[in-house]
């Protein structure tokens, strides 16, 4: 059979600021039938994207294509002139990016955007991709599909977008179709819509397609073949069932075995009736504040109450907006609640941290999901972790630089890395010096606000595990806040469900897997499954959820 | 001990300098010397009249000519790059360090204490810095401090507003949070926290503040109401010399030269900083 797309020892390298050359992509074989999609799946770093890119003839700044050949319907992308690439890109190899947010132009209308490659490459007349394009709005089941492209990009909602984004990729029929992560920055909840109108477009169009991802179960659902990604080469590569239940590569089976966390048993310890370690009574947060009525303008978190015990560990999930992440904020102080009690071992906080005692500040540590953004980049891990070490327990000189080392132990970090600035890491060790930090001031709770969602799966899993075994060690209690619910489950013995504001549900560890609230039913059913006949089971007409 | 020289060697950053920053730099640092070692190096007294002739043209004995009274000129520019330098140096100094600490503080507390202070600087600022010193000069007099304060004073409000900006963006971060949750003092915070990270442009501010302070200076100087006589900063030499343009003479077009070069040269090699090479991988 004919191969649409035929990559031969291809290699890409990168340049770095000393003029050194670093080969990112190191000799890749892959081919693509017509009409076959297939998936590079890796964790971040392994060239995936870098690969698909080359399918344009593009690389990134820094980046050139040192060696091997790419053939697109006949022919070789890299000894094109950048004419004719230019040609090549929109009309017979598209792409749609990551955050469709980035990739439109929030001052034109979305109809003109879509239509735009057409008009470039003077493919059909301006009327006839209109109506193209709104056949393409109906087949990716978008809302008001006559009207929606006279909207602006700020109009429609961020699954809308990305499936906006997809309609703009495929309006010129192209063979070839580039997906990079288009679902990764979407909720589970929208993410199964999306997935679902790219899989029946997809098959309709009947064009060819490479999915970047490094979520295994999504991929499962739209790849006919999956290549495994690791340091720029192929490490595996079959069809999709044979991937997922013979893989042979190790590096495949962790990959498996980390998308389903083995949750250890939890061991319950006895509550004894005595207080709870963090009480928290109707508390109201927002943002906001109405000059009528003392009442806040948008109320986040509406009235939710919880109770934490000692050494026990609370999951609060929820979708984008729903208010978790404020909650945490409020928790710890730095958005201060408008009404409600918080009591920590026993007594009242005051709303704000300004109004907290220093040692309670000390016992509740907050660690947040980018740890890029949690660490100062231009201190040393020694500063970063010495100063909690000197503010909270005034260790100075060699008893602070033992203790440097017995935290950087704790959470598995060779102590060479002291030197080091946080730019000079990877995503992993930065999130495993940011709970260094919280634990260096010796805490009872730590509030863990999406620590794992800007981590590949396997790092991700890693650090769950480290928690675990933290918990172990030093008595901790955790909250755990997350949009992932299988973080959660693999680690916490109560979870909330939140949405709009509310605590919906509150499941235990017993009755974890049979949620009663409608929200929580199709919250829980919409994550992603390994199995590739999981999307096309799902019923069509999933519940529609009123709080 | 062999662990531990791989990492040893890495902590020592190697720099990258651009061929016109170096000849910004060689030049910043001539004048320099020339401005810390003056009396060392020039040749006459400053206030000595030693040439019979006025305006006199570059021999061997007045390498670079005489003055309207027949000084010597290169006795007068070395002298003269104390004044530039000195005068502009202390009042950058002091500029840069209120503006830059009231800028970190304003964005680190931000509320009514951000909001007066901008406000205030706001109307500072929209004041014309060339009407605010001739007024200041005519009211108090002109002196080396009331100079220097006066010059500090125009340039605090823009390095106010330059760090500010820098430091709201750092202000935002989740590492400035926990410094806070932790209960750490505005001292530390704008010091430990927030400086490391808008240091770079800042002292690229600094070094463009410093030109353009030069240029004030001397421009008050050409007015008559900057350096008084007989002491001269490079900006008086030109205005006492100013007769001499006619006859093409060197004390006029020198002094000129020496502001120029010094100003190119600061704004040569801020614009060509040296780059840090970091490869991560290494």
């Amino acid at each position: 059979m004919a191969k649409l797309v035929e990559i031969r020892g291809l290699k890409v390298e990168a340049k770095t600021d000393a003029n050194r050359r670093i080969e990112i992509v190191k000799g890749i074989d892959l081919d693509i039938a017509p009409g076959e999609i297939v998936a590079l799946i890796g964790e971040s770093g392994s060239g995936k994207t870098t690969i698909a890119l080359t399918v344009m003839g593009y690389t990134r700044t820094g980046c050139s294509i040192s060696g091997g050949s790419v053939t697109v319907d006949g022919q070789d992308v890299v000894r094109m002139t950048e004419q004719q690439r230019s040609k090549l890109r929109g009309a017979v190899v598209s792409y749609v990016p990551q955050s469709a947010a980035l990739a439109f132009n929030p001052a034109k209308a979305i109809m003109d955007q879509v239509i735009e490659v057409t008009q470039i490459h003077g493919i059909m007349p301006a009327e006839e991709a209109r109506q193209r394009a709104i056949e393409l709005f109906r087949a990716l089941s978008l809302p008001n599909p006559e009207t929606i492209g006279e909207r602006y990009p700020h109009q429609v909602s961020g699954g809308q977008l990305q499936r906006l984004a997809a309609a703009m990729a495929l309006i010129a029929n192209p063979k070839v179709v580039i997906f990079d992560e288009p679902t990764t920055a979407l909720d589970v909840t929208t993410q199964i819509e999306v997935l679902r109108a790219f899989k029946d477009v997809m098959r309709r169009a009947g064009a060819a397609a490479i999915y970047v991802s490094h979520d295994l179960a999504v991929v499962a659902q739209l790849a006919d073949r999956i290549a495994v990604l690791r340091n720029g080469e192929v490490q595996e590569m079959g069809e999709t069932v044979q991937i997922l239940e013979q893989a042979r590569h190790p590096y495949t089976r962790e990959l498996i075995a980390a998308f389903e966390p083995h949750r250890a048993p939890v061991v319950l310890n006895d509550i004894d009736g005595r207080r709870p370690l963090l009480s928290v009574e109707n508390v109201v947060a927002g943002y906001g504040r109405s000059k009528i009525s003392s009442s806040l303008l948008v109320k986040a978190v509406d009235d939710v109450s919880l109770e934490l015990y000692r050494g026990r560990n609370l999951g609060i999930v929820g979708e984008s907006g729903c208010g978790k992440s404020t909650l945490a904020r409020a928790i710890s102080g730095i958005l201060p609640a408008a009404s409600g009690h918080i009591i920590f071992d026993g007594r009242e906080l005051g709303s704000g941290y300004k109004e907290r005692t220093a040692q309670q500040k000390r016992e509740m540590q907050i660690v947040f999901q980018y740890a890029d953004a949690a660490l100062n980049p231009a201190k040393s891990i020694d500063e970063i972790l010495g100063r909690p070490l000197a503010f909270y327990h005034g260790l100075t000189g060699e008893a602070q630089s033992k203790r440097i080392n017995a935290l950087l132990d704790m959470v598995r970090l060779p102590t060479s890395l002291r030197g080091r600035r946080p730019g000079e890491l990877s995503g992993g060790q930065k999130q495993r010096v940011n709970f260094a930090r919280a634990l260096a001031a010796e805490p009872k709770l730590i509030i863990c606000d999406e620590v794992t969602s800007a981590l590949d799966t396997v790092v991700g899993a890693a650090v769950i595990d480290l928690l675990r075994e933290l918990q172990h060690e030093l008595a901790l209690s955790y909250i755990f806040i997350s949009h992932d619910l299988s973080v959660v489950q693999a680690i916490c013995d109560k979870i909330i469900v939140m949405y709009r504001g509310k605590a919906v549900e509150e499941l235990a560890v017993e009755n974890m897997t049979q949620p009663q609230h409608p929200y929580t039913q199709l919250l829980f059913s919409s994550v992603p499954k390994l199995d590739p006949n999981w999307l096309d089971s799902l019923a069509m007409d999933r519940p529609v959820v009123t709080a | 001990m062999t662990l531990e020289t791989p990492s040893t060697t890495r902590r020592r950053p190697r720099y990258q300098i651009k061929l016109v920053g170096m000849l910004g730099l060689a030049i910043i640092v001539f004048w320099l010397i020339v401005a810390a070692f003056g009396p060392h190096l020039a040749p006459y007294p400053i206030g000595e009249i030693v040439d019979q002739d006025y305006f006199g043209p570059m021999s061997r004995d007045f390498w670079l000519g005489s003055d309207y009274l027949g000084r010597d000129m290169l006795s007068r520019i070395v002298y003269g790059a104390r004044y530039t330098l000195g005068i502009s140096l202390a009042a950058v100094t002091m500029a840069c360090t209120c503006g830059v600490v009231l800028g970190m503080s304003a964005a680190v507390a931000g509320g009514w204490f951000d909001s007066v202070l901008s406000r205030f600087l706001d109307a500072m600022s929209s004041i014309p810095s060339k009407l605010f010193a001739l007024v200041v000069v005519s009211a108090v007099g002109s002196s080396i401090p009331v100079l220097i304060f006066m010059l500090a004073i125009i340039y605090t409000p823009g390095s106010y507003r330059f760090a500010r900006a820098l430091a709201v963006n750092i202000a935002a971060m989740d590492y400035i949070t926990i410094a806070r949750l932790r209960g750490e003092k505005m001292f530390h915070i704008i010091t430990a926290e927030v400086l490391p990270n808008i240091i770079g442009p800042v002292l690229t501010d600094l070094g463009l503040r410093f030109v353009f302070i030069v240029l004030l200076l001397s421009g008050m100087s050409f007015l008559g109401l900057g350096v008084q006589p007989p002491a001269a900063d490079w900006g008086g030499l030109v205005r006492e010399n100013i007769d001499g343009l006619p006859f093409a003479a060197p004390a006029v077009i020198l002094p000129s030269i020496a502001i120029a070069t010094l100003t190119i040269a600061v704004n040569l090699f801020i614009d060509n900083l040296p780059v840090k090479i970091r490869d991560r991988s290494e």
